[in-house]
């Protein structure tokens, strides 16, 4: 059997801002329907490193590659690629003007091209996905934070994504609504979405990772699969920070 | 009473003249809130823009209309602009140069003010917005257009009006080049009837009232928009 293709490539991505490094040298492949789970501290730059791989974070040093297009080439239509690329953010960022409806068609209209009618039919069929068709005509800030977070990975799905990018999706919810938000994640990775989630639900890195990658001060430390990482001695960085986490 | 009574009987024949001035006033302040938010708005993205020189140029702008006074650029548009048109076409303005001086005039010089609100609308929406607008394919000008911009402005909208009170009020200074605006055609008109004293007060009172009114509907809307 061959092995599915590589979609998200990184090669010994480094990052600064003036002379501080946020990330050094970080290399990993993410192929075409796996679940990669990032974790480690806060300010271990999980986060960036996330950022860079669409291009929202630029970056001094290496190469990304998605779907064997390259971010940084100035001759790559980053909008484009961004738009086959789905993420969802850890404050949601709905838009707050617009009816739910309408933050689920805009991208699809504006940026794909795609009529009213047919932008709607999807985005209401994704919205029905995570169920909530009911609040098709309503505005953000009437949802709950849960809620919010369902439309938003309703809304990057509807843009038929190649791979999503989960960036702290939990980490602005209140406990009760944690589970609802990962329920549709979990859906999502059985169905074969290449998923690169930042996240420190480490139940969810059970259930459904491929692998897990450990970052600490800019680096990815760890880098293995998911009974590697749970059930085998880690480094020490990795050993107290899953300690912990665990308790 | 009797100076009233001479006054009342007076503004009856006035009526129209006052109406129109005030149609000129009303003109010259729509025109420059229009013009000045449109200039305003690109002003505040030129300065938001990480391209060094048009983030300069924006500065030397504002900087330079928040440091001149108002009177001196009215009265420079009101001067400069039939000169630079005849030595440069070698004809004649046949237009109102005193309307369309102070209505440009305005429209420059309220920008620099605009610019000011609408870089501090932009800079309240939360940065993640931008980054969301950008995951979905968005380019810079569909973030703006479509999502910065629209709530920038829902936000920006009591101080907005209330610059636009402020303008006014400080339109009443077209005076100076003798556009028969509100303020002009009752100094005019009271000068000539000898009840300037009367038809002064009477402006003041007009320009109170409206002035008062737009505020108080403002903080009205003020308290709608933020709810």
């Amino acid at each position: 059997m061959t092995e599915p293709k590589i979609m998200i490539d990184l090669q010994n991505v480094s990052k600064w801002y003036k002379d501080f490094q946020v990330l050094t040298d970080c290399s990993t492949q993410i192929r075409q329907g796996e679940v990669v789970v990032v974790c480690g501290p806060s300010g271990s730059g999980k986060s960036t490193l996330i950022k860079t791989v669409n291009g929202l974070e630029p970056f001094q040093k290496g190469q990304i590659l998605v779907d064997g297009i390259s971010i940084s080439d100035p001759k790559t239509n980053l909008n484009k690629l961004r738009s086959r690329v789905g993420m969802v953010f850890q404050h949601f960022e709905l838009f707050p003007h617009l009816s739910i409806t309408e933050n689920l068609t805009i991208a699809q209209v504006k940026v794909l091209g795609r009529s009213e009618a047919e932008a709607k039919q999807k985005g209401l069929a994704y919205l029905d996905r995570v169920g909530l068709s009911s609040q098709a005509n309503k505005f953000p800030a009437q949802l709950s934070g849960g809620q919010q977070q369902r439309v938003a990975i309703a809304r990057a799905l509807s843009m038929d994504p190649i791979a999503m990018l989960f960036d702290e999706p939990t980490s602005a919810l209140d406990p009760e609504m944690i589970t609802e938000v990962l329920d549709v994640m979990v859906e999502l990775a059985r169905e074969g979405m290449t998923m690169m989630c930042v996240t420190h639900e480490m139940g969810f890195a059970r259930q459904v990772a491929n692998r897990v990658i450990f970052m600490d001060q800019g680096k990815i430390v760890e880098d293995c699969t998911k009974d590697e990482f749970f059930n085998t001695q880690r480094g020490e960085r990795a050993q107290q920070f899953l300690d912990k986490i665990l308790h | 009473m009797e100076w009233l009574t001479a006054f009342l009987n007076d503004l009856q024949l006035s009526g129209p003249a006052l109406w129109h001035g005030f149609t000129i006033t009303l003109k010259v302040l729509v025109m420059a809130t229009i013009g000045g938010i449109l200039i305003g708005t690109l002003l505040a993205l030129m300065r938001l823009s990480s391209i060094r020189v048009l983030n300069l140029f924006a500065q030397g702008y504002v900087n330079l209309f928040r440091s001149i006074p108002l009177l001196l650029v009215l009265m420079w548009f009101y001067f400069a602009v039939p000169f630079f048109y005849t030595a440069l076409t070698g004809n004649y303005l046949t237009i109102d140069t005193a309307l369309v001086s102070s209505i440009v005039a305005f429209m420059l010089f309220e920008a620099a003010y605009f610019s000011e609100i609408v870089r501090a609308g932009i800079q309240s929406i939360p940065k993640g917005q931008t980054a969301a607008a950008y995951a979905l394919g968005m380019t810079y000008g569909q973030s703006m257009r479509l999502i910065i911009l629209p709530q920038a402005f829902r936000k920006m909208t009591p101080l907005l009006l209330q610059q636009t009170i402020i303008l006014f009020q400080d339109s009443t200074m077209v005076y100076a080049i003798g556009l028969l605006d509100f303020f002009r055609t009752n100094y005019v008109r009271g000068d000539l009837m000898a009840l300037l004293t009367q038809y002064i007060l009477f402006a003041g009172l007009v320009y109170f009232s409206v002035s008062l009114i737009a505020t108080y509907a403002v903080k009205k809307l003020q308290r709608r928009l933020t709810v």
